[in-house]
Order: structure tokens, then C-alpha cells, then sequence
């Protein structure tokens, strides 16, 4: 079960590395890189609860905050070209 | 080496060759993010938690951004070399060869014959909940056997920090006066 999990969630990964290596847009690769952390903490979460270790489930958690701490930042970004200022109003 | 640890190191290798081989910078920046996440996933799976959770704090966040602000500042594209370098590719392969050397030398994953932990570890687990009454170890070590090393590296981040603010901008303190002025 555990080795059937982790691999169910190696192929996912493998998909969205695929992803944000051909792109082709900016928003694929974002969306890749969000949807890849978003596998990285299944991927804690599954080895905690199947290894015994349900405490890392909190460690998860944290890295669902980082994830979309980073995304954010991300987006903000490509639509302004920087992280700062907002001197550029975005194209509606 | 178990499975799963075995196709995360494949995936590494494969981003890392993507990355290599991309000329859009943007999807350069975005999968060393993912390069991080891996990191982060092994040793999270080696139960190095806190390394991991630094490695996705910093790799995956604070560097993906720092490398987004540094693209807007410069172009997109990699520039087109004109010629394959033999030299640094000879660099790179003869560091790599001796640093997989140098594991050679070191004991097995979770090896309990090991060095390390024979020597400090045994007192250190068995005496610092009754010395300092905290339960986490680690935590123990590193905010107080090893307190006076952990604000000397604080005190070192922090001044590294002031610097690249003062260089960059002045901690814009400048612009802010400016500013007051303006409005009062």
C-alpha cells in the first residue's frame, strides 16, 4: 500500500515535470510548480501515515503555506514584473 | 537504495537536465523550484525534517522569487553560444567524480555502527530532557548547547542583510523622507 501510494504520486509528479518543462505558456509552468508542491506534500503526508509517523502530517501543512506563499508571489510577478510596486495596471 | 527514494533521485536528474537544456530563464527558475521540492521530498523521507523543511522554505520560495526579481532586471532568453566549452564540462564532471569519491568513505544510511553516533549522541539523548527540560532535542542543541554559534550566525545573516539593503537602496529611507516632505 505504502509502495503503491508513493508511486501513484512519482508518476503525478513526473506529469507536472513535463508540464512545466514543454510549457508552452507562463501559467502552465506556474501551474505545474503549484501542482507540484501540492504532490510534494501528498507525498509527506502519505510516507507519515504510512510509515507511523502521523506528526509530519503538520510539516505538511506548512509546506501547503510556502507552496502558496510562492505561488502568489509568482503570479504577482509575471502579471506586474516585479514584487514591489504596482506602477503597471494589468491588462483586463 | 529503497524505491521510491530511487525514482525521486531519477526525477531530480531529470530536472536538472531540463534545466540545463532550457533556454526561456522563466521555466529555468520555475523548475529549480521543483528541483528544491524534490530535495525537499528525500529528505523528508530520511527524516531530516527540519533540513527539508529549510531546503523548501529557500529553495522552493525565497530563491525561485529572488531569481524571478533578478530575470525582470535582465531578459528572458538565454543568450546563444556560439560554441560547446569542452573545459568547464571537464570541470564539472572531475568535481562531481571527487565528491562521489568522498562518499565512498562515509558509513551507510542509518548505519548504527557509525561514528556519529557513538561519540556525543548517547549522553546528548539521554541527558538533555533532565538538563534543560526540552523535549526536542534538536531544538535543545541548537537554541542552547549550541546557543552562543546559532546568534553568531544570526548576527552574521542579519548584517549580510543591512548590507545588501544599504548598497541596493538605502533600506529606501531617502525616498520615504522625500515623501513626508511631499505630503506635510
Amino acid at each position: 500500500m505504502y509502495l503503491a501510494g508513493m508511486a501513484a504520486i512519482v508518476v503525478t509528479m513526473f506529469l507536472a515535470l513535463a508540464r512545466a518543462a514543454i510549457g508552452p505558456t507562463v501559467f502552465d509552468r506556474i501551474l505545474a510548480v503549484n501542482m507540484f508542491g501540492t504532490k510534494t506534500v501528498l507525498l509527506i503526508a502519505v510516507a507519515g501515515f504510512l510509515t507511523g509517523r502521523p506528526e509530519w502530517l503538520d510539516l505538511a501543512i506548512v509546506y501547503t503555506l510556502v507552496n502558496f506563499t510562492g505561488t502568489l508571489a509568482v503570479l504577482r510577478f509575471a502579471r506586474f514584473g516585479n514584487l514591489a510596486r504596482d506602477d503597471r495596471k494589468p491588462d483586463r | 537504495m529503497p524505491p521510491v527514494e530511487l525514482l525521486l533521485m531519477l526525477l531530480l536528474l531529470a530536472t536538472v537536465v531540463v534545466v540545463a537544456r532550457l533556454k526561456d530563464l522563466f521555466a529555468a527558475a520555475m523548475l529549480t523550484g521543483i528541483a528544491s521540492l524534490l530535495a525537499a521530498g528525500l529528505f523528508v523521507l530520511m527524516d531530516a525534517v527540519d533540513v527539508a523543511f529549510t531546503e523548501a522554505a529557500v529553495g522552493a520560495g525565497v530563491s525561485t522569487v529572488l531569481f524571478l526579481g533578478a530575470l525582470s532586471l535582465t531578459s528572458r532568453r538565454e543568450k546563444q553560444q556560439e560554441r560547446t566549452r569542452i573545459l568547464p564540462i571537464l570541470i564539472v564532471v572531475a568535481t562531481g567524480a571527487a565528491l562521489i569519491y568522498g562518499t565512498w568513505d562515509m558509513p551507510a544510511y542509518g548505519d548504527p555502527d557509525a561514528v556519529i553516533h557513538h561519540h556525543l549522541a548517547p549522553e546528548l539523548i539521554a541527558e538533555t530532557e533532565e538538563k534543560i527540560h526540552i523535549p526536542n532535542i534538536v531544538t535543545a542543541i541548537l537554541a542552547s548547547f549550541r546557543g552562543y554559534d546559532t546568534f553568531g550566525e544570526v548576527v552574521v545573516i542579519f548584517t549580510a542583510g543591512v548590507g545588501v539593503a544599504l548598497l541596493l537602496g538605502g533600506l529606501g529611507l531617502r525616498r520615504r523622507a522625500g515623501h513626508g516632505e511631499e505630503e506635510s
